[in-house]
């Protein structure tokens, strides 16, 4: 026995056909790692442009959320500030005289000296202690001290973006002002508190006063009104279309509709609502109702697809044991599947509406990128949104909106990954196996 | 004041509901039986009630604003819009308007203030006419609901049969929103080509559609030859599937058949991550890293680049395609019947083998219908091109030049202030409507394709 199968082996083996089998093994051996590793290599790739993406956000984001302060004690001069004036008043000029105790050498009188010395405090300190003294009067006359933003330049200087060692005239500011802030470090009278004005100011010319608030509060509106419109209309026709519906031309139609719709780009459904909207129902521009209706149309197939997806999952099982104890079409579907259909259809609702939040495209063309200094009371002021407000800072000169708009983008991620943690834990949790 | 109606037609729905269900009741009680359940005379009622007022409301308050102000301008005295441009005449009411919600800059004329005051004087009569007639008519149909209990009502048909209706109406939505776009891109197409001749806008070979806004004005005198715009998608586009298609594929064939489970776990979330980026970010990403990167490194090597150009751009687009082409190659591969794999491995192929020359043929539709749909969304991406490619139309395609594209003009000529009156607007509508017939050609043809291949292995 043992002898025939070895004879036959070795005949094996001696098989031109095997023989040549096993001289082209290698290469086609080295073909698969080849191509493997170029798997290997597209993935190491598209990772590695994740990780620059957001270590170049992360990197330029995290100054913002910091931002320089500078400690005066104010004396609130009767003089430059009456009573009976407010709420003018030369409340720049109290600054100034306040910094000036500081530097000596520095004549008040003399304007150019007094603009560069007041140039470290931001354009919006005078605003601050205008508002401080007109809600509580008492203080004229008192020395108070207070706590203003520093003015973008020093800003950058004291989080180090500006290279001390470049020379004087490629940098924004000169020899003399840095050696005055240097005289305020010494003093004590710098600090990075934590900067909480990136949440509770709304935009501003000034980096170092411009905030999130109004364009969270767009986004906010434009979110509630898009969840609003596409919910109750998605499931509707989502029901429809997978328990009610014909199998016919019309409901093929609707279904190729849908399908297109989910595909047609997101600029062309801005031109709709501007067209539309906005030239013949005379909707208000820049406002977050409009663009909330907007995102609503395009976040419906998302939807529709999404629930489904989910009614399909619910086993029939269900539905013939409600219709056999004598339930009617729509007592099955509203009283058994739907409900059983619930987490998917809010998962996939969440991701829409996430995706919605990073839509900017449409947003622009209904004018949701103006300049807007208040945060909108109602869905129909003029408002912007996160990702229209982190185009607006991205195309702003200063140097300051830099790390903003990534401070920006960065406030935009959290949302968009809470959102979606929130899908995944809804469907982790509730889905169900059968 | 908007919220009135609204809070009766909330009002009028629980009382018709809770009206029907005590009727109902009543005669259950009194020892008939009823045909249909207690809650869905109550729900029938809800419904009827509901359904036409929130119908009228909405309308009403659609149209409310638009014919308010043409009651105003059609009432302002004799003589003052003579010779006005459409532009000035919006103006005027847009200051009208911003009279009446309290904002008045500087001194407006009389009549203007008069105006507001009639405007502001419309608007409230609209408001309380509006409430009464919601008010009456829920009033009406809560009796008419009330009037139809009986034990023989049939409820429960009546309120399935209003519930499938306003179903039906979801469902339509959809056709009503592509019907829309459809209506509003030709309508101002066509105004666009009364103006300017379509062969210009096809075929021509200079865009410049900075034209003057007021006559005296010097600018250029306004060329729509949008043959160069279409050019720069195109070679954007180009970049971006070169870097996208072999990078999602090999992705997809190594996640697909080579990679370890565990691997193959913390990749794909990964990817998708990249996929739920915002385009928004991606341009500033683009201005931000790319841009310079590739600036400096052709500095390096002595080659002039453009501060805005095709690569940058695109090469941003093709790394927010990736996971776009790999998820649907990943699924094109995967629909292959698992006797196709084994079949070739038993035959002694290696999986190497099997991949290249037995599964990525078998799945070559499903994958040409992703890299499809992956085209048109380069086409119609917005935010990367608008923020870092350029804003001239050049006739080029060296992808180290500034170049331009359809959607970026589409954003750059309708951002700032848009009258529908000037050639300049009308153009970007014009270049929506080829990017939607373009786009809706690749996808129809796509979808197709997916879907005939989904059907041949299922």
């Amino acid at each position: 026995m043992t002898d025939i199968t070895s004879e036959d082996s070795r005949k094996a083996l001696c098989n031109p056909t095997t023989e040549a089998v096993r001289n082209s093994l290698s290469r086609r051996n080295r073909k698969q790692v080849l191509l493997q590793s170029f798997g290997i290599a597209a993935i190491l790739f598209a990772m590695g442009m994740l990780f620059i993406l957001l270590g170049s956000i992360i990197s330029s984001g995290y100054h913002a959320f910091t931002q320089t302060h500078i400690q005066l004690e104010v004396y609130v001069d009767p003089e430059e500030i009456p009573a009976d004036g407010l709420p003018r008043g030369g409340f720049n000029d109290v600054l100034a005289a306040a910094m000036a105790v500081h530097f000596p050498g520095i004549d008040l009188a003399d304007r150019v000296a007094k603009r560069e010395l007041t140039s470290i405090l931001s354009n919006g300190a005078q605003f601050i202690l205008r508002d401080k003294v007109v809600s509580d009067p008492s203080l004229i006359g008192q020395t108070i001290s207070l706590s203003v933003p520093a003015s973008d330049p020093y800003d950058q200087l004291n989080k180090g973006l500006v290279e001390r060692d470049t020379p004087e005239q490629f940098r924004r500011i000169d020899d003399a002002a840095i050696a005055r802030f240097d005289r305020l470090k010494e003093l004590g009278m710098v600090s990075a508190p934590l900067n909480t004005a990136l949440i509770t100011n709304a935009d501003s010319r000034f980096p170092e006063l411009a905030g999130l608030k109004g364009a969270l509060v767009g986004s906010f509106w434009a979110l509630l009104v898009c969840f609003l419109i596409s919910f109750p209309l998605g499931i509707g026709a989502a029901i429809y279309l997978e328990e009610f519906a014909p199998k016919n031309r019309y409901s093929d139609l609707i279904e190729i509709n849908i399908n297109n719709l989910a595909a047609v780009p997101s600029v062309v459904f801005g031109l709709l609502a501007l067209a539309v909207f906005i030239g013949w129902f005379g909707l208000p521009r820049s406002a977050p109702f409009v663009g909330g209706l907007t995102l609503a149309l395009m976040t419906m197939p998302t939807i529709i697809i999404a629930t489904r997806a989910a009614l399909k999952a619910v086993p029939p099982s269900i539905r013939e044991a409600a219709l056999g104890v004598g339930a009617s079409k729509h007592q099955v579907v509203f009283g058994h599947v739907l409900p059983l259909a619930m987490p998917g259809i809010l998962t996939g609702t969440i991701i829409g509406l996430a995706q919605a939040l990073g839509e900017t495209a449409p947003l622009l063309l209904i004018g949701m990128n103006a300049f807007i200094t208040s945060a909108a009371t109602s869905p129909f002021d003029s408002a912007t949104a996160l990702p229209t407000q982190i185009f607006i800072w991205a195309d702003s000169p200063e140097r300051g909106f830099v790390s903003r708009t990534s401070a920006a983008i960065l406030v935009l991620l959290m949302f968009l990954v809470t959102m979606n943690a929130v899908a995944i834990f809804l469907r982790s949790k509730f889905e169900r196996k059968w | 004041m908007t919220a009135v109606p609204f809070i009766i037609l909330l009002l009028a729905a629980i009382v018709g509901y809770a009206i029907n269900i005590q009727a109902a009741r009543a005669i259950r009680s009194g020892g008939d039986r009823l045909h249909s359940l207690e809650h869905f005379h109550g729900l029938f009622s809800l419904l009827l009630v509901v359904v036409p007022a929130l119908t009228l409301v909405l309308i009403w308050l659609a149209l409310q604003g638009s014919i308010v102000d043409g009651l105003v301008m059609s009432s302002l005295p004799s003589g003052v819009l003579d010779g006005l441009g459409s532009g000035q005449i919006q103006l005027i009411g847009a200051e009208i308007r911003s009279i009446a919600g309290g904002r008045i800059f500087g001194t407006p004329e009389n009549w203007k203030l008069e105006a507001a005051d009639r405007l502001l004087g419309y608007r409230q009569a609209s408001g309380w006419l509006l409430v009464t007639v919601v008010t009456l008519m829920s009033l009406g149909l809560i009796f008419f609901a009330r009037s139809k209990v009986a034990a023989e009502f049939r409820a429960r048909q009546g309120v399935e049969r209003i519930t499938l209706w306003l179903m039906i109406f979801c469902a339509v939505v959809a056709i009503f929103t592509t019907v829309g776009i459809v209506a509003a891109l030709t309508f101002e197409t066509l105004k666009f080509f009364q103006r300017v001749p379509v062969t210009e806008f096809l075929f021509g070979l200079n865009w410049e559609p900075q034209i003057p806004i007021r006559e005296d004005q010097i600018a250029a005198e306004g060329a729509f030859g949008a043959v160069p715009v279409f050019l720069g998608t195109i070679v954007i586009a180009t970049v971006a599937l070169l870097i996208a298609v072999p990078v999602g594929l090999f992705t997809a064939i190594y996640l697909n058949e080579f990679s370890p489970t565990s691997i193959r776990n913390v990749v794909k979330p990964i990817l998708e991550i990249l996929a739920g980026v915002p385009t928004v970010v991606y341009g500033f990403f683009a201005i931000l890293v790319v841009a310079p990167a590739i600036r400096q490194f052709g500095q390096s090597i002595g080659v002039e680049v453009a501060s805005n150009t095709a690569l940058a751009a695109g090469g941003v687009m093709g790394i927010m395609l990736i996971p776009f082409i790999s998820s649907f190659a990943d699924d094109a591969l995967s629909a292959v019947p698992r006797s196709l794999r084994d079949g070739a491995l038993a035959l002694g192929a290696t999986r190497g083998e099997m991949m290249l020359n037995v599964l990525f043929p078998a799945a070559i539709p499903g994958i040409v219908g992703g890299i499809l749909l992956a085209v048109s969304r380069a086409i119609g991406e917005t935010m990367i091109v608008v923020m870092a490619a350029g804003l001239i139309a050049r006739m080029t395609i060296n992808p180290l030049d500034s170049v331009t594209a359809v959607t970026v003009q589409i954003v750059t000529l309708l951002i700032g202030d848009t009258s529908f009156d000037n050639p300049k607007t009308l153009a970007a509508f014009a270049l929506g409507m080829m990017l939607f017939i373009a786009t809706l050609v690749i996808n129809v043809f796509a979808l197709r394709i997916v879907r005939k291949y989904r059907e041949i292995y299922d």
